[in-house]
């Protein structure tokens, strides 16, 4: 055994890749929840191939998982502090991802010649030098697996399997962390159905660890910071599943049965899987035949008096319009999640994007009104979710909430709320009886109308697509009477804006330089600018949420600066919608469209250069 | 999941709505309204509990004009919307209207999906093979040849029989009516409304504007005894003037025979079953029509299985029974947490 001097860190990345179906993900997971458990912030992202199973060691099978853990972590990071490579291929197609002097493991058992050139390799990379800025650790991962099982587990595929878990070993001795969680997991696993297995991932899981603690792969251990957060119960939570169980958490405080109607679509698919699960709290899932069964259900179940949402992505987004100006039509509840991702079309189905926003705000035939919401963590798509249905059920209208690939497959560490300290929903339900009722009277302050539902008695109506009369809900054509409802229907999104928070800055009053950003970038925007604020920069960030409408203060910020950028994951939406909202501003923009997040590095450089620095 | 029945007996009136129909005079949408209105208050339930949805078409006004809870869709979504209302609240009775254009071409696949589920609800298919309120162009269930505005040469499309793709889509329930028969339509739909499972009417129904006549040979007075046979549980298959002719099963094929010829006694006449599972016959009944066979009418098929409601409410209380996840912070607290 070697004695290994400690190293503190206040954060660091990991990322694991090898081939579909290594088991990348879930090592990646059992690492960051080791991590949490320990004490330390997390925040993850999983990079898989849109194939479920792409040719074994070729670049479009790779499949990785990302993990940022520290102190505090608002994003899942860009460069790699380790990068754990099952394979050639993974190797190739990240090494890009690797801080120069990172830590590089390779399992060498699968660098053979043959895989090494599948990869794309024209020399073997361990021998031509293009690893030397590395720190390699070139370990016979797979045959130590082998051996390490030996009497346990002895056919050679199930053996070889445990591959993963003897990484994660190595990766556990390098942060020193236990291995107990783990344990307990390979425990609750494979005990009672497989005990062969649950022993041999044990045995692995500790040889991974001992090798790097009786070898000198390795000269230091790392210590990371634990996390500097609020008192209170924590977990681990992907923006999909705190996106479902926002939506829950509405229809418990609505006191209405949650009804789901949705379609499978990557990357939103998890939303739909996760609320199926929960018939036990009164939730109502129909997967329907397509996209626009999906909103047409819901909208037929908010009419009969469900919260009723549906969940998609781009492509079914353009599919539900019809139906959503339906929903305006009608002035009914209703959630549509849009998780996005990149297009357009079939476009980069697996890929982070942020290029549905003008579908979210204009995508409609007709003057047809939506309010536009965006989460920005993984964890505060609970929030934005609950957000969503509020205003849904208390403005009678649909609400359009738009997460992304990145935070809805990524995870975050999430303060657990109290259901008792959330707001209570109060959709303006009609009385039964009631004689003045009528379909499109409205609240005076709200503009909401009542909402009347089937069984009720005395308040038989009908409502559709067709434009109605003011007040009595008749169908209408009259000329005057359509200007009216749809000044209506836009003055009743618009005063949202009276019921919402002001928009934060975070920043000096006379900062040089505002950033904006709006949903999923927030991670990044936020670590770049504190970064740059660190260094003395003159630059101030704010990030948007509400997003129609825009809260009352946007105007005052957005007078205040002298240069703004807006950054975003498209070409420029939201940039020109606030141009639209405020053409006396001069808005400069940074827009990427790659599939992928913004990277600290690249914010960096660019507000730098607009800060005239460097 | 019973629907509420109303304490005092309702009456035509009671769901007679305030508007104005405004459907073509001579329109066959009259007389399936005047049924409707007839039948809901014998069916009985509260008139709070009736909820009318309907999509995009002539037949899809209907809901206003029907003092129910109402929704006019959007076009082909009938199905869905309505969908979603019953399982949303199964203690509804749902009833969809739609056209053959609706039904059949822009909604087919709501169509299809509803009847394959087994859904709970009583859906009105309107087939007047044509598309009316767009003012006259050809619909999936148009004759081939037929000259209309989209087919200045005549129609080359195959036509769709709805009931083909009734019983295809596992359908539990398929009746066929005449739009100018309405005691016969007033029974279907009494029995649409006792049959648990996704109820299906197509109505032969008169566009007298764009499609004037298309029923002629099925519907009209001289020729309807011997183009129609009227199909009743438990009774042999007999038509005609003075029920002279009936249908047996030569080999695999339906035949048309006569009473009295060749030895043919009632003994050798097919008697209607709508409860059998098998779809032949109820298939082979469905394609029936003129001039070799006669249409069927009434009930053709009415089997017994278990609503997607009914299951779907099954799993709900034994989930509320059972399952661990009783509200939203044990959701929150399962699995891995920790204090910090």
């Amino acid at each position: 055994m070697t004695t290994k001097k400690l190293i503190e860190k206040d954060d660091v990345v990991v990322k694991f890749v090898g081939d579909s179906g290594d088991g990348m993900q879930l090592i990646g997971t059992l690492f960051s929840d080791a991590s949490a458990l320990d004490g330390n912030d997390i925040a993850t992202f999983p990079d898989y191939p849109a194939e479920i199973r792409a040719p074994h060691n070729t670049i479009a099978g790779v499949s990785g998982f990302q993990v940022n853990v520290g102190k505090k972590i608002y994003s899942s990071g860009d460069q790699c502090d380790v990068l754990v490579c099952m394979n050639p291929a993974s190797l190739k197609s990240n090494l890009k991802w690797s801080k120069k002097g990172g830590i590089i493991i390779c399992d060498t058992d699968t660098f053979t010649e043959e895989a090494i050139e599948k990869a794309g390799y024209s020399s073997n990379p361990f021998t031509d030098g293009s690893l030397s800025s590395y720190q390699v650790i070139q370990a016979p991962i797979t045959s130590m697996s082998v051996e390490a099982v030996k009497g346990i587990l002895d056919d050679k595929k199930s053996a070889e399997r445990t591959k993963n878990i003897f990484a994660l070993g190595m990766i556990f001795y390098i942060f020193n962390k236990g291995l107990d969680h783990t344990f307990a997991y390979l425990d609750k696993k494979f005990l009672k159905k497989n005990p062969q297995v649950a022993e041999g991932n044990k045995a692995v899981l500790t040889a991974g660890y001992n090798y790097c603690e009786n070898t000198d792969v390795l000269e230091a251990q790392v210590h990371i910071a634990h996390a500097e957060m609020p008192k209170g119960r924590y977990r681990n939570i992907t923006g999909n599943i705190a996106t479902a169980w926002g939506l829950l958490a509405a229809a418990e405080k609505a006191n209405l049965n949650l009804f789901l109607g949705s379609y499978p679509i990557t990357p939103a698919t998890e939303i739909l899987i996760e609320i199926s699960k929960y018939k036990s709290l009164g939730a109502k899932v129909f997967q329907a035949e397509d996209e626009i069964a999906g909103i047409c259900s819901a909208i037929g179940a908010s009419f009969a008096g469900s919260f009723a949402c549906t969940s998609t992505s781009g492509p079914g987004l353009s599919l539900k319009s019809e139906a959503i100006g339906l929903a305006v039509m009608t002035e009914l509840p209703l959630v549509i999640v849009d998780v996005q991702r990149g297009g357009p079309s079939t476009g980069l189905p697996t890929k982070t994007e942020q290029s549905d926003l003008y579908q979210a705000l204009f995508g409609r035939n007709g003057e047809a009104p939506c309010i536009v919401l965006a989460a920005s963590t993984s964890a505060n798509c609970f929030d934005w979710a609950f957000e969503a249905g509020r205003l849904a059920l208390e403005h009678m209208t649909p609400v359009i909430l738009l997460t992304d690939g990145y935070l809805g497959n990524g995870s975050q560490l999430m303060r657990i709320p109290k259901m008792a300290e959330m707001p209570k929903i109060t959709p303006p339900l009609a009385t039964p009886n009631d004689t003045t009722y009528q379909p499109y009277k409205r609240n005076t302050e709200t503009l909401a109308r009542e909402w009347a539902i089937p069984g009720m008695e005395g308040l038989r109506h009908r409502i559709g697509g067709l434009e109605k009369q003011d007040g009595i809900g008749n169908v209408s054509t009259d000329n005057a009477n359509h200007q009216i409802m749809t000044n209506y229907r836009q003055e009743k999104v618009e005063r949202v804006a009276n019921r919402i928070p002001s928009q934060e800055v975070h920043g000096p009053d006379d900062a040089e330089l505002l950033v904006i950003g709006w949903g999923g970038t927030e991670g990044a925007l936020r670590l770049a600018c504190e970064e740059l604020q660190a260094e003395g920069k003159k630059i101030a960030y704010s990030h948007f949420n509400y997003i129609m409408p825009l809260p009352l203060n946007t105007s005052d910020i957005m007078s205040k600066y002298k240069k703004i950028v807006v950054c975003e994951l498209n070409m420029g939406q939201f940039v020109n919608y606030l141009r639209m909202n405020y053409p006396q501003v001069n808005f400069q923009q940074y827009n990427k469209v790659q599939g992928l997040p913004f990277e600290i590095g690249e914010l960096k450089d660019k507000f730098n250069q607009i800060l005239g620095g460097k | 999941m019973a629907i509420e029945h109303s304490a005092v007996q309702l009456t035509k009136a009671d769901f007679v709505s305030d508007q104005m129909v405004k459907w073509c005079p001579g329109c066959g949408d009259h007389a399936i309204l005047a049924s409707v209105l007839n039948v809901f208050p014998q069916i009985g339930y509260k008139k709070e509990n009736f909820c009318i949805v309907s999509g995009i078409g002539c037949s899809s006004r209907f809901p206003y004009y029907v003092n129910t809870y109402g929704f006019h869709g959007i076009h082909g979504r009938a199905a869905a919307i309505a969908s979603g209302v019953k399982i949303a609240n199964p203690k509804l009775s749902v009833w969809i209207n739609s056209g053959d254009g609706d039904a059949t071409a822009i909604g087919g696949n709501h169509f299809i999906h509803i009847i394959r589920r087994n859904m709970d609800v009583n859906y009105i298919l309107f087939n007047n093979e044509i598309y009316g309120l767009t003012k006259g162009q050809y619909s999936p269930t148009t004759k081939q040849g037929k000259i209309t505005k989209t087919s200045p040469f005549g129609v080359i499309d195959y036509p769709f029989n709805p009931g083909e793709l009734i019983i295809g889509a596992r359908g539990t329930f398929f009746a066929r009516a005449v739009d100018n028969n309405p005691k016969t339509l007033q029974e279907v739909c009494m029995d649409m409304a006792a049959h648990d499972g996704a109820a299906i009417v197509e109505v032969l129904q008169n566009c007298v504007i764009f499609n004037d006549k298309t029923h002629k040979e099925i519907t009209d007075r001289e020729t309807k005894d011997d183009n129609q046979i009227w199909l009743h549980h438990g009774k042999p298959m007999l038509f005609g003037k003075n029920n002279e002719k009936g249908l047996r099963l030569n080999g695999t094929k339906l035949e048309v025979v006569e009473l009295g010829k060749d030895g043919i006694t009632e003994q050798d006449i097919l008697v209607h079953d709508r409860t059998t599972e098998n779809t032949g016959i109820h298939m082979m009944l469905a394609q029936m029509r003129p001039p070799h066979f006669p249409m069927a009418f009434g009930v053709i098929r009415a089997v017994s299985q278990p609503t997607y409601n009914q299951m779907f409410e099954k799993q709900m209380a034994e989930e509320k029974e059972n399952g661990r996840i009783k509200c939203v912070d044990d959701l929150l607290n399962s699995g891995d947490t920790w204090e910090m």
